[in-house]
């Protein structure tokens, strides 16, 4: 990609925002960029469809329906633009729900900068990111608990051995490449095993979803 | 029936002596700030009249019994006085317990003495009907009695709240228990039989028969047009009821968010110059607003608020727990996940307590402000991940005289069937992972394709990211 990535920020805590703009702008990091900002779901969709950025920094809770909603507006119009959920909640159906409605990532405000500044120049690069937590809930939601009962579509809904493999590492706090070095596979390789996952849990079917929340009192 | 203290009627204002200095908190005061004669919730035989005159008034209950009785038997203006006074007095409300004298539990003593004395009262009441005050008596003990009687009953069960909102809507009136309607059913059969049988016993019944009829039919009537009324007044009541639980949810989070979020972000402006203390202060509160909003018994979800205190019931809160107690007592942040759960156990407890001594080790040694649990119950075991990316070991070096760190987590988990492997790399850091086998029946069955085949192809269906 030519240039650095252009961020927006979405969220409705200005004292927020500007942090995280501070915070990104300390690092003198030049592979990213701050372009806009945002504080709330009208505002966040009218900006976006004009100009959109490389990457959309988004928070999960904001009134009128929150990050969901600003995905809800634009994933289908605009596929190209990556979201990458930003929040204080690391509660299951918060990181679930935006992921399923398309975020590439998902990472929790107590993240460094040095990490969010990573964090974006991956997702915009087409990879995932994955906190462990995140990982854990992902297994958790495919996990095989429910029996073949609830998969309309196994294909698509179960995770391959490998990728659970990938995600328990994940889960126990490795990098990549630390992942690739112990499974004896290529950084890429985990790359690929990491967005397919994602790509299933933005696919697999919202009954199951619904059962596992529900199975949690999550709902 | 037990009687009543001052002959008079009802005297919801007590004497405006100095004799009550400082009221006690709770106690229902007067625009003038005189406490108010109330009943107490508890420790009373009928309606707790007399033990709150006997509270109010500083004297024995069993004195003030007993001039009920006595007043009873003058021509029942005890039984007058005590219903009144029943009707009149109200009762202290919840929370209100500090009552100066009194409010302690019937006991069977107290209750034996209360029927003793009415038992006296009736009797005397009896002896003076044979002697001579007959027409007294006859309507006393009459028709009307029993209805006095049914009414009281009525009164007794609707007591309390009950009584508040049976005013305002019908439904109050079935109260949650049997028994309860049963009494209510008998109070009413009492009230409306004595009163037909006075009626009837009074009045030349075929002559008010038409003007009976004509009550009745105007009283259907004022029924009908007031339907639309009791309509709105329900709806109205239910409106400002949930307005009210909405008022008091706020009340709740405000409450809560003072007493932790707000006081520790005080005593971090306070400690503003110790950035480990501040981190510690702000970890220790985000976890704990944290498990208040989204534990499992958390805020936010259907079970209600959470009771703090109680040991934790299941590995993934009693993982959290000692993530949290590591994580204040040596200011390094401590991230668990957990994925699946099992009940606790000596097993689980014993993986627990291992994995508490493995984090402990990890913030003790490693050098590092971060530590990563993962935990996962699977096909029968549970497994936990302890990994810290610090200075690492030689673990074959330190086997020799350092064993308490190996002996502690290894002992532990081989007592209870299980095995700890430690793999540390010096400069890269360590990681601990224990296994205990787990009873099933915690939620997952076996019957799986097993969790790390040794494929390392992607599976046809598996394609680039979209």
């Amino acid at each position: 990609m030519a240039g650095p990535v252009r961020v927006f920020l979405v969220d409705d805590h200005a004292m927020f925002r500007t942090g995280v703009r501070t915070e990104l702008a300390e690092l003198a990091d030049d592979r990213l960029v701050v372009v806009g900002e945002a504080g709330s779901v009208g505002e966040a969709v009218a900006r976006l469809a004009v100009d959109p950025p490389d990457v959309v920094l988004l928070d999960v809770h904001m009134p009128d329906g929150g990050g969901r909603a600003v995905l809800e507006h634009l994933h289908e119009r605009l596929p190209a633009l990556v979201f990458l959920a930003l929040s204080v909640s690391d509660a299951a159906e918060d990181v679930i729900a935006v992921i399923r409605a398309g975020a590439r990532g998902y990472v929790t405000k107590t993240i460094s900068g040095r990490e969010l500044a990573d964090a974006i120049v991956r997702v915009a690069g087409g990879d995932a990111v994955f906190s462990p937590r995140l990982a854990g809930f992902v297994l958790d939601a495919f996990s095989d608990r429910h029996g073949p009962a609830a998969v309309a579509d196994p294909e698509l809904d179960l995770l391959s051995p490998r990728e659970r493999e990938v995600l328990k590492l994940l889960a126990r706090g490795y990098a990549y490449k630390e992942i690739a070095a112990q499974l004896f596979i290529s950084v890429k390789t985990v790359e690929t095993h990491v967005s397919s996952v994602l790509r299933k849990t933005q696919m697999s079917n919202r009954y199951e979803l619904s059962r596992w929340a529900t199975d949690r009192r999550l709902v | 029936m037990p009687g009543v203290g001052p002959g008079s009627g009802p005297a919801p204002h007590p004497p405006t002596s100095g004799r009550r200095a400082v009221p006690p908190p709770g106690t229902l005061l007067t625009p003038d700030g005189i406490p108010r004669l109330t009943r107490p919730r508890s420790g009373s035989i009928l309606g707790g009249v007399a033990a709150g005159l006997a509270g109010h008034l500083r004297v024995p209950v069993l004195w003030v019994r007993l001039t009920f009785v006595l007043l009873a038997v003058m021509a029942g203006s005890g039984v007058l006085a005590y219903a009144m006074l029943w009707i009149f007095v109200p009762q202290r409300p919840d929370g209100a317990g500090g009552d100066p004298g009194a409010p302690r539990p019937a006991g069977p003593r107290e209750r034996q003495q209360a029927f003793g004395i009415a038992a006296v009262g009736v009797a005397a009441l009896l002896v003076a009907a044979a002697l001579n005050i007959t027409s007294i008596v006859g309507w006393v003990l009459g028709p009307l009695g029993l209805a006095a009687l049914g009414a009281a009953f009525i009164w007794r069960e609707a007591d309390s709240a009950r009584r508040a909102r049976w005013r305002r809507t019908a439904a109050g009136i079935v109260g949650p228990s049997r028994g309860s309607v049963w009494r209510l059913a008998g109070g009413a059969t009492l009230v409306v039989g004595g009163l037909s049988v006075f009626a009837v016993g009074q009045l030349d019944f075929t002559a008010v028969r038409s003007a009976l009829i004509a009550v009745l039919l105007t009283l259907v009537g004022v029924a009908v047009i007031t339907v639309p009324w009791w309509i709105r007044l329900v709806r109205d009541l239910g409106t400002e009821r949930r307005a009210r639980v909405r008022e008091a949810e706020r009340a709740e989070i405000a409450a809560h968010l003072h007493d932790s979020v707000l006081q520790t972000l005080a005593l971090i402006q306070r400690q503003s110059g110790d950035g480990r203390e501040v981190l510690r202060l702000a970890r220790g509160q985000e976890r704990e607003l944290r498990t208040w909003l989204y534990g499992p018994t958390g805020y936010a979800t259907a079970s209600g608020s959470t009771a703090p205190g109680d040991a934790p019931a299941m590995l993934s809160a009693a993982l959290a727990l000692a993530a949290g107690e590591v994580e204040d007592t040596y200011a390094v942040a401590v991230a668990p996940v957990v994925v699946g759960d099992a009940p606790m156990g000596p097993a689980v407890g014993a993986l627990v307590a291992a994995a508490r001594e493995a984090m402990v080790n990890a913030a003790k040694h490693s050098g590092v402000g971060e530590i990563s649990v993962y935990a996962e119950v699977e096909h029968g075991t549970a497994d936990v991940f302890v990994r810290d990316r610090g200075r690492g070991f030689d673990v074959d070096a330190v086997a020799a005289d350092r064993r308490g760190l190996v002996e502690s987590i290894r002992g532990r988990m081989d007592r209870h069937g299980g095995r700890a492997t430690v793999r540390s790399t010096p400069g890269e850091g360590t990681e601990i992972e224990l296994t205990v086998p787990v009873a099933s029946g915690d939620g997952g069955p076996p019957p799986a394709p097993p969790a790390s085949a040794d494929a390392d192809t992607l599976q046809p269906s598996e394609g680039l990211p979209s």
